[in-house]
């Protein structure tokens, strides 16, 4: 699975962070500026050069910053959230009350490990049935108490196993998809690493959409894609670049809002950084959103919504 | 653009009087095999039908008025894989395949007016791109303004690979007038037919008021190949089938072809 191994691309610059930071315990400065400017060279060469499937790669980075870093970093009195009250609960989706700001909000996101334990506990951050279900649970909580949403989508997919489908994977999918397009509180959605498909969407309809300058978010994974479509899977990158999966051709196609500027080289070189960035487009968001009537968001979200999609009509 | 049509009396079916049954490799003399509705009269197998078939089957008279006929699919991705994708669509169009991957249309099923969204899996696997979901989103939309019911029969592989993201947002945007719909106390019958996964399964055709599957139909999110592949083990006898959905408690009916109308239009008699 995606996350522990460090892809060839970025090795100069992961060995560059070790040793600056290596320079920096052992108090040499003069040393750790030396070796920060090689390291900001090579981050700019980086970010200059990436390629689509190097975005998935830093995307999928293990160092990156997941859900529960953004709510210890922006958020204070976290009350973590469990269960969808019918099955289980799924550490794939953490939900739970926070304050940001001085105000509460209601936060859903998907959630990665870090280490190989916890990679398994949250399944690689695999949702099954009963993690969307919590989250819309959660949500249906924060309409009832007048709290925005907050969502962070960070998943490969949703878990496809035999007790998932027996749960109703599509079916909890489904009726998230209808119930945020009609929820009467903001929810405000931060594409922060893989927007893994449908199982990403579930949580992903908002009334703002943001995505880190090296997120991705797609139909299917270029895997995936290279498998059916080429029948081979060393064609990933072609089909990386084939999906149009980054934030900017996003941007393009009126999928998302606002493209977030990652710290050079990527949100795992500099995380206070990128999630600092993410909390100032938060809070702009949710100021803008509690000047709008809660029963009028539903008729912009489909406004917003409806207009996704290109065809031809004659 | 709408225009009238009388139903045609073409399948899908191979050319020829007799044809082969898919379920159980009996040669079946064709004209029966129609007049059973495609169903194998020998082991009940139900085989794949058009769009236009399905709709000849459910709507009164086979006639119709079709719906949105003028939207068509565009390539926003220039999308090139083994050939370009816009160059597939044209192909298959030039074949006489007009409506892309789902023929709306306003008619009458036992009296009842309603809307009939029908996939077409012949159309690139009935999978979803943006003109289907502007069809579906637009019958929707006109049931909104004529309180008509909506019955989509769905037969998809998902959503369209070929336009990325666009394709996965048909989802959020279907699933949002299914909201307004569903406020607005509309009935809305999925009908789940062979074989419907991934986006189209997690989008509209699990939010039916009701859900009927036909017999034997494989419906899910993830296709069995990338479970099997996921878990490394073979995947259990009638995994995934309507049968199974019911079992699990994702659908309400399996019904078989034979008695799908008339079991949309109980319901529907029930409903308003
Ligand atoms: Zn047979």
């Amino acid at each position: 699975m995606a996350g522990a191994a460090v892809p060839s691309f970025l090795a100069t610059l992961e060995a560059l962070r070790q040793q600056v930071s290596e320079a920096e315990r052992q108090g040499d400065r003069a040393e750790a500026a030396r070796l920060k400017e090689q390291l900001d060279a090579e981050a700019r060469r980086v970010t200059a050069t990436v390629t689509p499937w190097q975005r998935c790669l830093i995307a999928r980075h293990a160092e990156r910053p997941y859900t529960l870093d953004y709510v210890r970093g922006l958020m204070t009195d976290w009350v973590e959230l469990h269960g969808d009250r019918g099955f289980a609960d799924d550490p794939a989706i953490v939900t739970g009350l926070a304050s940001f700001d001085g105000d509460s909000v209601v936060v859903v996101g998907h959630q990665k490990g870090r280490d190989t334990r916890d990679r398994l506990y949250r399944n690689f951050g695999q949702p099954r049935p009963e993690g969307y279900r919590k989250a819309l649970r959660v949500m249906r909580l924060a309409e009832k108490f007048r709290l925005p949403v907050i969502s962070f989508v960070d998943t490969p997919g949703a878990y496809p196993g035999i007790d998932a489908e027996e749960r109703g994977q599509a079916e909890a999918i489904a009726r998230n998809l209808r119930e945020m397009a009609a929820l009467e509180t903001p929810i405000v959605v931060v594409v922060t690493g893989e927007g893994g498909s449908g199982g990403a969407l579930a949580i992903g309809v908002g009334d703002r959409v943001f995505m880190l300058e090296h997120a991705v978010y797609s139909v299917i994974s270029p895997e995936g894609c290279a498998a059916i479509l080429w029948k081979d899977q060393s064609e990933t990158q072609r089909a990386a670049e084939a999906l149009r999966l980054t934030a900017n051709d996003l941007l393009g196609f009126g999928v998302i809002d606002e493209i977030l500027p990652e710290p050079l080289g990527g949100a795992h070189m500099d995380p206070p950084l990128a999630v600092r960035t993410v909390g100032t487009a938060l809070r702009t968001a949710l100021a803008e959103l509690r000047r709008i009537r809660p029963a009028d968001l539903p008729r912009r979200r489909y406004a917003k919504f409806r207009k996704m999609g290109a065809f031809l009509e004659r | 653009m709408v225009w009238f049509r009388r139903a045609g009396r073409e399948s899908r079916v191979p050319e020829g009087l007799w044809v082969k049954c898919e379920g159980c490799r009996e040669i079946l003399y064709r004209k029966e095999l129609e007049a059973s509705l495609y169903v194998c009269p020998k082991c009940g197998h139900h085989h794949r039908v058009s769009a236009r078939v399905r709709l000849s089957q459910l709507l009164d008279g086979g006639n119709w008025k079709e719906l949105f006929a003028g939207v068509s699919s565009a390539d926003p991705l220039g999308f090139v894989d083994s050939k370009p994708y816009a160059e597939r669509v044209k192909a298959l169009r030039e074949r006489g395949a007009r409506h892309d991957a789902v023929l709306v249309a306003q008619g009458k099923l036992d009296g009842i007016r309603l809307i009939v969204a029908a996939m077409e899996y012949s159309f690139m696997g009935g999978s979803m791109g943006a003109a289907v979901g502007e069809k579906i989103t637009r019958a929707i939309e006109r049931c909104l303004k004529s309180s008509y019911p909506l019955v989509i029969v769905s037969c998809s592989g998902g959503a369209r690979m070929q336009e990325g993201i666009l394709s996965l947002m048909q989802m959020a945007k279907i699933s949002a007038a299914l909201a307004r719909l569903h406020q607005a106390k509309i009935p809305y019958i999925s009908v789940l037919t062979d074989p419907t996964t991934g986006g189209v399964t997690a989008s509209y055709a699990m939010l039916g008021d009701l859900n009927i599957a036909e017999p034997g139909a494989l419906v899910g999110f993830a296709g069995p190949r990338v479970i099997e592949q996921t878990i490394r083990q073979k995947l259990p006898e009638g995994f995934q089938r309507a049968e199974f959905l019911l079992e699990h408690g994702m659908v309400d009916l399996v019904v078989p072809r034979q008695e799908l109308k008339e079991t949309i239009a109980r319901c529907l008699n029930h409903l308003t």
